[in-house]
């Protein structure tokens, strides 16, 4: 992904100096120019197009803030209840994610997420021990981790 | 279009005004470390969060001045603060901090026994 983008700042470069204009606007033009010609070479490289991996990271992006403000919601409706009525207690976690970026990205998309929080991780890197706030729906929360964050963050990296 | 922004900003420092408070009476309130830690490291985040951002729309819409370190602020809470609340249950939890009596269970206390 990173040698397209250099690749690609590259022919914008190269169109710069094709124009003898140096400006952020011509750079711009020979930028989508650049685009354009990695996209139609797209079969040359090794990895895919590298838009589609800038998407993957905006929609990543999008779901840690709404993790962020539905978790605020949860933990308010905790602290404000009358009755301290919760059940916490630490499950554990398998995860296919090897790389260590992809984890501590993990860990804290977890920790940002309504009634969770990451204890520790496991010496081989394989499991994730999490505090959660309530433990009534521990499988439902599983999923969803494994269903959006654990899909999104692959995206991201492949 | 200013009264709307300064409804907006009004809005924004209000409600992280109040995300802090509801906070810091979490930490008062709730049993044990881990969930005290719940607590402080969601609710006071976003409130960080959203005062800075009021203040960057102030500065920005009303006196008509851009102030990145604001923007700045904002990145590195929200990448720290989950990392903080991470290794301060961690080292809680490896010097035998006990869990709420009401806790169901231990997962991590199996794993580090079968060790």
């Amino acid at each position: 992904m990173a040698f397209q983008i250099l690749l690609n700042s590259l022919i914008a470069f190269i169109w710069m100096f094709l124009q003898n204009s140096y400006t952020a606007s011509s750079f711009v033009v020979g930028y989508v120019l650049g685009l354009f010609i990695i996209f139609a070479l797209r079969r040359f490289f090794h990895r895919r197009f590298y838009l589609y991996n800038v998407i993957a990271v905006i929609k990543l992006l999008l779901i840690f803030i709404k993790e962020l403000i539905l978790s605020n919601l949860s933990v308010l409706k905790v602290i404000i209840s009358p009755k301290l009525n919760m059940k916490p207690g630490i499950f554990s976690l398998e995860t296919t994610l090897e790389k260590d970026w992809e984890i501590t990205l993990l860990a804290n998309l977890i920790t940002l997420t309504p009634g969770t929080l990451v204890i520790d991780v496991s010496d081989d890197n394989k499991t994730l021990f999490i505090h959660a706030m309530d433990l009534d729906d521990v499988e439902q929360a599983r999923q969803d981790i494994r269903e959006s964050f654990e899909k999104a963050i692959k995206e991201v990296s492949r | 279009m200013i009264v709307i922004s300064k409804i907006l900003i009004g809005y924004l420092i209000l409600q992280g005004a109040i995300l802090s408070l509801i906070s810091s009476i979490g930490i008062l309130r709730l049993p044990d470390v881990y969930t005290r830690n719940h607590a402080a490291s969601k609710a006071a985040t976003l409130g960080v969060i959203s005062i800075m951002l009021g203040v960057f729309l102030y500065f920005w819409l009303i006196e008509g001045h851009v102030n990145t370190q604001v923007l700045l602020g904002i990145v590195f809470v929200f990448l720290t603060a989950p990392v903080a609340g991470h290794l301060i249950s961690r080292a809680a939890y490896h010097t035998n901090t006990p869990l709420w009596k009401n806790s169901v269970q231990d997962e991590l206390k199996q794993a580090k026994k079968g060790k």
